[in-house]
């Protein structure tokens, strides 16, 4: 185990299903044997409202919350939250993306416009970057809902932990009906990051 | 055995663990999540009171009958506690009796960001602050031993990265309560008339001096000596932040902020050179050390408002330290509030208010973010239950010159938590407000839960069910209607009868809310705009819907390559039918018949 903990940024939109994928993720890294915390905030109505959960994992954790410029990865549900939080990454953060966009009230209104070539200039930046369509991967196993964990299956990749842990703690968060199509919407994105 | 728990989790299960059989709270972020955790656990009864004073009034009667109860609420539910609570100080208890204060520095989801800790100190009360889920749980047990051995309440104390952050903790098997349950009658005790009382004070001021000489003792005021250069005196999360950043220096970590241990403090400012107090919100610490003769620095240098992080106490403690790179932000982002969700039954109420152009008294709940354009239509916003009031206030103000003019907004949990009391004052002192009782059926906000309107207990039994509407003819109202916030005619019809009136009204809008679980079976169909007819004129955009985006013409011609143009109009409108939920009110908004069902 190094010796350095690990921040993970998890950002998007209420109602995307980060805060669930957030915490299997966590769960995992329990169950894998790492000290983790987790942080998010929510209540006033976060439908719809910017998210982000931060998840940090290692030896021995002390802040539950990730100083500015230390994030390692950043798990981006929708593009333009991802851009919010560029001052949270660590120059050679890894950067995983949804591709999708949702419009926040201010673009919807027509006052502001939805930034251009979003994962361009990601790219750019971090070139360490990720793209994914986790809604159309979500719709080849046929459930729109499970893109949040096709997304994680992507971010599961690049993180030390077996995969019976990843199962495990999805069992933990699911109800039993929904298990086998979670398991294999996170196989699906597990064998495309 | 391990496991991954919240703060309010944590608190949940210390709660089970120490043998708590009563718990009661009302809905409240951060400390909702409490309630709902006990709730799951077998042998314990628990309850949403309707507001938080009456959740204290419960526990102190099941724990004079020997009860251990765990009561919980957001910081500023303790207000609203706070009459039981100073007198509860004096009677003390029988069965332990904890008290959750879950504080929300930075005002995540919160009218104020008032710190707590003077509570401790004004009601004269032992206050602990644990630093993580682990100390959530063991602190809630200490709690207890310290209340029935000190025959005192005991506050806990969290914040919003405590309550909602989770870290590891040891779990284990559920103790009995060691206290016997049984009604023993104890009235120079219980009964605070004012001979009873006057002795009961000094008991008080003995109590506190007996529990001084605890608290220097107390193992969880830990001292941690390393780098004897810099000493930093600390509790709660931002004995976290400051570890984090500084973990050589020496630590004075207290998990009793109140009282404070004098002795342990001064021994520990002896021992290192430079003494910090790194806590957030108010100098409550600092104030004290101060007092104790102690020169230490605190607020010269930290900030007062809002919360803490690591950078923060590092930036302050280190400015010279090597801070992480922070990147700019390529573009200036739109920003992303909360809104009300496609298809909320609050909507089309906000509109008319809009519309009328009247001044709102406004309330504690989802509708608040009727405040957000484009709807606008919330113009005040103080406390739980207070919209009624204001609208009495600038009714008997004003006169004539309110008529017809200002309007109380307040949802159905908010009117059963204090709402009712006001509506009886407007009938009793002849005043001629309007009300709108906003009847989602739920608490919205805190997550959907249970209040006396919904016929279900936090237990999930089902119960009486009040009935608004003979409710609000109960405190003297004679004109109460009922509408469709749907059917928006209906809507502007009636608040504009019901405004000029120069008596007291009500009207409860009913339809609820879209996120429970019994309307999720029912999806209606998706509503569609068709392009051609599509005129841009914006009308339906200003209900501030989320599945409605107003379009600049040139992107869409693009894509979805429209034929022809010859209105020349500048965009048109898209509804997204992913998020529709088919509630209509944009078909009723629309003037070129551009609106209509998918498929209609």
């Amino acid at each position: 185990m190094p010796d350095s903990n690990t921040n993970i940024l998890a950002v998007g939109v209420g109602g995307q299903g980060i805060i669930l994928a957030s915490e299997i993720l966590t769960y995992a890294l329990m169950n894998a044997g790492y000290d983790v915390k987790k942080s998010e905030v929510h209540g006033m109505s976060q439908r719809g409202g910017s998210v982000n959960t931060h998840i940090r994992f290692g030896k021995k954790v002390y802040s539950p919350v990730i100083k500015e410029g230390e994030v390692d990865i950043l798990f981006a549900f929708e593009q333009l939250e991802a851009l919010r939080y560029f001052g949270f990454l660590k120059p050679d953060a890894m950067v995983i993306l949804n591709d999708h966009t949702v419009n926040p009230p201010s673009v919807s209104l027509g006052i502001d416009e939805y930034p251009r070539d979003v994962s361009q200039t990601i790219k750019k930046k971090f070139p360490n970057f990720h793209l994914v369509n986790g809604l159309a991967l979500a719709l080849k196993i046929g459930n729109a809902r499970t893109a949040n964990i096709v997304l994680l299956g992507v971010l599961s990749r690049h993180i030390r932990v077996e995969e019976n842990f990843w199962i495990d703690a999805m069992s933990k968060v699911f109800p039993e009906k929904l298990i086998d199509i979670n398991v294999e919407a996170f196989r699906l994105g597990r064998k495309e990051g | 055995m391990k496991e991954l728990l919240s703060g309010n989790e944590a608190i949940a299960r210390g709660a089970y663990e120490c043998g708590v059989t009563v718990a009661t709270g009302y809905p409240g972020t951060p400390s909702t999540e409490i309630l709902e955790n006990i709730a799951k656990y077998q042998g314990i009864y628990a309850e949403w009171s309707p507001n938080e004073k009456v959740a204290l009034e419960v526990a102190a009667g099941a724990s004079f009958g020997g009860a251990r109860v765990l009561v919980a609420m957001k910081h500023v539910g303790i207000n609203v506690a706070a009459d039981p609570l100073f007198t509860l100080s004096y009677t003390g208890v029988k069965g332990g009796l904890v008290i959750i204060t879950a504080d929300d520095p930075e005002l995540h989801s919160s009218q104020n960001e008032q710190d707590n800790r003077n509570y401790a100190k004004f009601a004269k009360i032992p206050m602990l602050e644990p630093s993580d889920s682990q100390e959530a749980k063991e602190f809630v047990k200490i709690a207890f031993e310290i209340s029935e051995k000190y025959d005192t309440p005991v506050f806990v104390r969290t914040t919003t990265r405590i309550s909602h952050s989770k870290s590891i903790v040891e779990i284990y098997e559920p103790q009995r309560s060691p206290v016997p349950l049984e009604i023993v009658k104890n009235p120079t005790k219980l009964v605070m008339l004012p001979a009873n009382a006057r002795k009961r004070h000094p008991i008080v001021e003995e109590r506190l001096c007996r529990l001084k000489t605890f608290a220097d003792k107390f193992s969880e005021n830990k001292v941690e000596i390393n780098n004897a250069n810099l000493g930093i005196i600390t509790s709660g999360v931002s004995y976290q932040y400051a570890k984090e950043v500084f973990p050589d220096y020496s630590y004075l970590k207290l998990g009793l902020t109140y009282p404070l241990p004098e002795k342990v403090i001064k021994e520990f400012a002896g021992k290192v050179k430079k003494l910090y107090v790194v806590e957030e919100l108010d100098p409550y610490i600092e104030e004290q050390i101060k007092a104790m003769g102690i020169n230490i620095v605190g607020k010269d240098i930290f900030p007062i408002c809002g919360e803490f992080n690591p950078s923060i106490v590092e930036k302050v403690l280190s400015p010279s330290s090597k801070q992480g790179v922070k990147e700019d932000i390529p573009l200036k982002l739109p920003p992303r509030p909360p809104n009300m969700c496609p298809g909320c039954g609050y909507r089309g109420i906000f509109y008319i208010f809009n519309k009328l152009k009247l001044f709102v008294a406004g309330d504690i709940g989802c509708y608040t973010l009727g405040f957000l354009p484009p709807l606008s239509a919330i113009d005040t916003c103080v406390s739980m239950g207070g919209s009624i009031g204001h609208a009495m206030g600038l009714d008997k103000a004003l006169g004539d010159a309110a008529v017809g003019k200002v309007i109380a907004v307040i949802g159905d949990s908010t009117f059963l938590h204090s709402g009712i009391t006001s509506l009886l004052d407007i009938v009793y002192n002849r005043g001629s407000s309007t009300v709108v009782i906003l009847d989602n059926q739920t608490t919205a906000m805190t997550g959907r839960q249970e209040h006396p309107g919904t016929g279900l207990t936090l237990k999930g039994e089902t119960t009486k069910k009040v009935d608004l509407v003979e409710l609000c003819k109960g405190l003297g109202v004679e004109h109460v209607r009922t509408v469709d916030p749907f059917d928006l005619q209906t809507v502007e019809e009636t608040v504009k009868e019901e405004i000029f009136r120069k008596e007291p009204s009500v009207i409860i809008s009913r339809a609820p809310c879209v996120l429970l679980k019994s309307q999720r079976t029912k999806p209606s169909k998706p509503f569609t705009v068709f392009d051609e007819k599509c005129n841009g004129c914006k009308a339906c955009i200003k209900l501030g819907c989320p599945a409605i985006e107003w379009k600049n013409i040139k992107s869409v011609s693009k894509r979805d390559k429209l034929t022809s143009d010859n209105k020349k109009r500048k965009g048109i409108a898209v509804i997204d039918n992913m998020l529709c939920n088919g509630c209509g009110l944009c078909e009723q908004l629309c003037k070129f018949d551009a609106i209509g069902e998918i498929n209609a």
